[in-house]
């Protein structure tokens, strides 16, 4: 650190470059459960090309995983099997909810469905959709890498953002 | 066999077994009693006449709430009177719900060298739920029983595995049962919403 | 050399594993590499299908059925509102069942893919995937043509259907078909006589033809034993009995025989899709405007509603472009000619009087469709075998049980037998080859 408190030049080019190679190699954990997952193939595919955006290799053990993506509906008997998948996976990690499924529970709301992941481990991105075109995927893993650029090199994520008070 | 001649076959064979049968819509059906379920059953499958070697399927139906779902009570406030439209009139009508008892296990059956089908109706009061379980004849029997167990909590006498199936060990309850509120949860982890 | 110990190893394939499948819990013991027991726990995916269309009306249950076999959403549409149909004793125009054929038959074309390509890809053959999703992309821009959405169609209304078919589906429909056969002709070359495939896929897997009639198993798994049981012959619905083509059946049982019949019954599929457009009675493709100048619909009803009848009188409502298909000319040939079960076209809700009270009556909390009380019980030949509906109505506007038989859960109750005695690296090509959808098994 410099006299006015700025992390030098060097050190901020150094996040840059991190920021920038993270989110050109996205090693994704298809969590795939349910009807989701036929989109979430057919983006992998080649008509929509996931591999363009360096997120084309899916690594099919958390340990060796960056981001989850959650794909389809998450009922009561697979939440703790999700919850095991998420704490193997090691910082810096993101999750992705993909569907609305995943997001709010989507049209099943019975004793069965999980009413949104984030009600358990904390999303980073909502792609909702039911289930949501590939054109959809790919905006929301723009948003994703656009995320991960600008996360610290330390693996510190930004500030929360402070949610608008709620005024009836 | 056409259905009414196979309800006539069965109801020959059967005189005491048979409750009661019909053939609406084409689809052959007879209620039989708990007791004479395994012969009935085994005769159904071995015998040449009959010769149902597919069972289907084994399902159940809670006829607790069966005609009494509650008006709306959307304009109930403005004091309009809502008035459903009528039913679609049918010219030969179904029977009615099988009986007394709160369940009815249903079984349908499949015989590919005669082609024809057959729904077979047992039913069961709530106190003493419990059926013959049709593993001895046919292995399908097995994990359909189970959901069965699983959903409703009529129980399978001689079944090998009575566990439950779609749901986790630790649900306390059987969620088809017209008592069991629709968005009832109970978590293993996280808040119940 | 002293004896060595040996003890059986207890692997988990867990409910999160990497096949493409779906989730689902096999504890396996092994001695070595070979299989000697295994369970099979399910449960997964329940979303509780039959109590959630318990709540809704019967056209409700239509998209909760789409979610059932999610690769061949159609046939579970097509499935479940002739069911529905049969409760109520009413039948659909010809055209309309000519429909229901042509887009069951390319849900069937996109099942096989997804399963064949799937399976493919776990056995190292990557490149066959990337084929046959490009296949299924063709398919998919032709049901996205009829329908609207690629994949969740919600196309079956208890009636009839959504829309006619658009102009230009007939062009469309043969190239997607040419190219659908052209990317079997490549998969056929890759596969079939490949040295590894063959070789891990024959004598795999397999199960008798009295075992699986006894687990209840049927479709291309079934005939792959050597039973020629397809419910489109043996019990044909629609117009089926009017279509000439024939059925794949294997002889050994084993996952190979099983690509096998699934290859050739896409070739079957395809062939009624010609057919079924050659026969399809012919409807107006562009309607023709009967004497009036177009005016939006939303215009025309705010007129009606300030008494301006003088404006709207000689002139013809043009409705949303969502709504094309089910313009007032083409409604008789997707619609049953029954008031009380299909909404009517949207130029008479706007329109009159009595398409607005028709609307009303069956949109409205509280009507809706009635059927007369009773049980029905309808089977269609799903992509993995019999689909059954058993509905039964207590008169109600909403169905008071809906239970589908699902065709993979007799066959994944058979998974035990078919893996027991196979090595571990067998268990892949034939869960693979089983076609377990988690939507269907666990609803």
């Amino acid at each position: 650190m410099n006299m006015t408190g700025e992390a030098g030049f060097v050190a901020s080019r150094l996040e840059e470059a991190i920021g920038w190679a993270r989110k050109y190699s996205i090693f994704q954990y298809p969590f795939v459960t349910a009807c989701c997952g036929m989109e979430y193939m057919a983006t992998a595919c080649s008509h929509y090309d996931i591999d363009r955006f360096g997120a084309g290799l899916p690594r099919f053990s958390p340990r060796q995983a960056d981001v989850l993506f959650v794909v389809g509906t998450i009922s009561h008997k697979m939440l703790p099997v999700l919850k095991r998948i998420y704490d193997q996976m090691a910082e810096p990690k993101w999750v992705v909810s993909f569907g609305v499924c995943t997001c709010t529970g989507g049209f099943y709301d019975n004793y069965a469905t999980v009413m949104g992941i984030d009600t358990l481990i904390p999303v980073d991105i909502y792609i909702p959709g039911c289930p949501p075109r590939p054109e959809y995927v790919l905006d929301g893993l723009l948003k994703l890498q656009a995320k991960i650029e600008a996360q610290h090199a330390s693996g510190q994520r930004p500030a929360q953002e402070r949610r608008p008070e709620f005024v009836p | 066999m056409t259905a009414a001649g196979l309800i006539q076959a069965l109801e020959d064979r059967f005189p005491q077994a048979v409750r009661a049968a019909h053939a609406y819509r084409g689809d052959a059906t007879v209620i039989v009693s708990r007791e004479s379920l395994l012969h009935f059953a085994r005769t159904l499958k071995e015998d040449p006449a009959f010769q149902m070697n597919f069972l289907m399927d084994v399902t159940a139906v809670d006829f607790s709430s069966f005609g009494k779902k509650p008006s709306p009570a959307f304009f109930a406030s403005s004091g309009v009177a809502v008035r459903p439209s009528p039913e679609i009139p049918d010219q030969e009508p179904w029977p009615g719900p099988p009986g007394p008892g709160r369940f009815a296990v249903v079984y349908h059956l499949f015989s590919l060298p005669l082609k024809h089908r057959l729904r077979v109706e047992v039913l069961v009061e709530e106190a003493d739920a419990e059926v013959d379980s049709l593993t001895p004849l046919w292995a399908s029997a097995d994990w359909l029983e189970r959901e069965v167990w699983d959903m409703f909590g009529i129980r399978f006498r001689g079944h090998p595995n009575l566990t439950r199936i779609l749901m986790y060990e630790e649900f306390v309850g059987h969620p088809l049962r017209k008592d069991y509120a629709v968005n009832k949860r109970q978590p293993l982890i996280g808040p119940v919403n | 050399m002293a004896e060595l110990e040996t003890r059986e190893m207890l692997l988990n394939v867990g409910p999160a594993h990497p096949a493409m499948h779906g989730i689902i819990r096999i504890v396996a013991t092994l001695d070595g590499e070979r299989i000697t027991s295994a369970e099979v726990e399910i449960g997964y995916l329940h979303r509780g299908f039959e109590k959630m269309s318990e709540t809704v009306d019967y056209n409700g249950v239509i998209p909760y059925t789409d979610r059932l076999n999610y690769v061949s959403p159609l046939i579970n549409n097509m499935g479940y509102c002739m069911a529905v149909e049969k409760l109520l004793g009413i039948s659909v125009p010809e055209r309309c069942d000519y429909i229901r054929v042509i887009v069951s038959e390319i849900s069937r074309i996109t099942d096989h893919l997804t399963c064949v390509g799937a399976s493919a890809m776990e056995l190292g053959a990557f490149t066959v995937f990337l084929y046959m999703i490009k296949a299924r992309e063709f398919l998919w821009e032709l049901v996205e043509m009829v329908t609207g959405a690629r994949l969740t169609v919600s196309y079956g209304r208890v009636g009839g259907v959504k829309g006619d078919l658009p102009e230009g589906f007939d062009e469309q429909c043969r190239k997607a078909i040419q190219e659908t056969r052209k990317v079997l002709d490549e998969s056929n070359t890759l596969l079939t006589r490949n040295r590894i495939f063959v070789d891990r896929m024959s004598g795999t897997g397999k199960i008798s033809s009295d075992a699986a009639v006894s687990y209840g198993i049927t479709g291309p798994f079934l005939r792959a034993t050597g039973v020629a049981y397809d419910v489109r012959k043996d019990c044909p619905y629609s117009v089926y009995d009017r279509l000439q083509f024939d059925v794949p059946v294997g002889t050994r049982g084993d996952n190979f025989d099983r690509y096998l019949v699934r290859m050739e019954e896409m070739e079957q599929s395809m062939r009624i899709i010609e057919q079924a457009l050659r026969d399809i009675p012919p409807g107006p493709i562009q309607a023709n405007p009967e004497t009036g100048r177009p005016i939006p619909a939303a215009e025309m009803v705010d007129q009606a509603k300030v008494g301006n009848i003088a404006a709207i009188i000689d002139r013809r409502a043009v409705t949303d472009p969502t709504l094309d298909g089910s313009a007032k000319p083409l409604h008789h040939q997707i619609a049953a000619d029954e008031k009380r079960v299909f909404l009517p076209a949207k130029e008479d809700t706007y329109g009159n009087i009595e398409g607005l009270m028709h609307h009303f009556k069956l949109v409205m909390y509280g009507h809706g469709v009635r059927p007369p009380k009773g049980e029905v019980y309808f089977p269609v030949e799903g992509a993995n075998g019999e689909l059954g509906f058993y509905i039964v109505s207590d008169g109600a506007n909403s169905p008071y049980r809906v239970r589908v038989r699902p065709p993979c859960f007799a066959i994944m109750s058979a998974l035990p037998r078919l893996v027991i005695g196979d090595m571990m690296a067998d268990l892949t090509p034939t869960f693979g080859s089983v076609n377990m959808i988690g939507g269907e098994l666990d609803r």
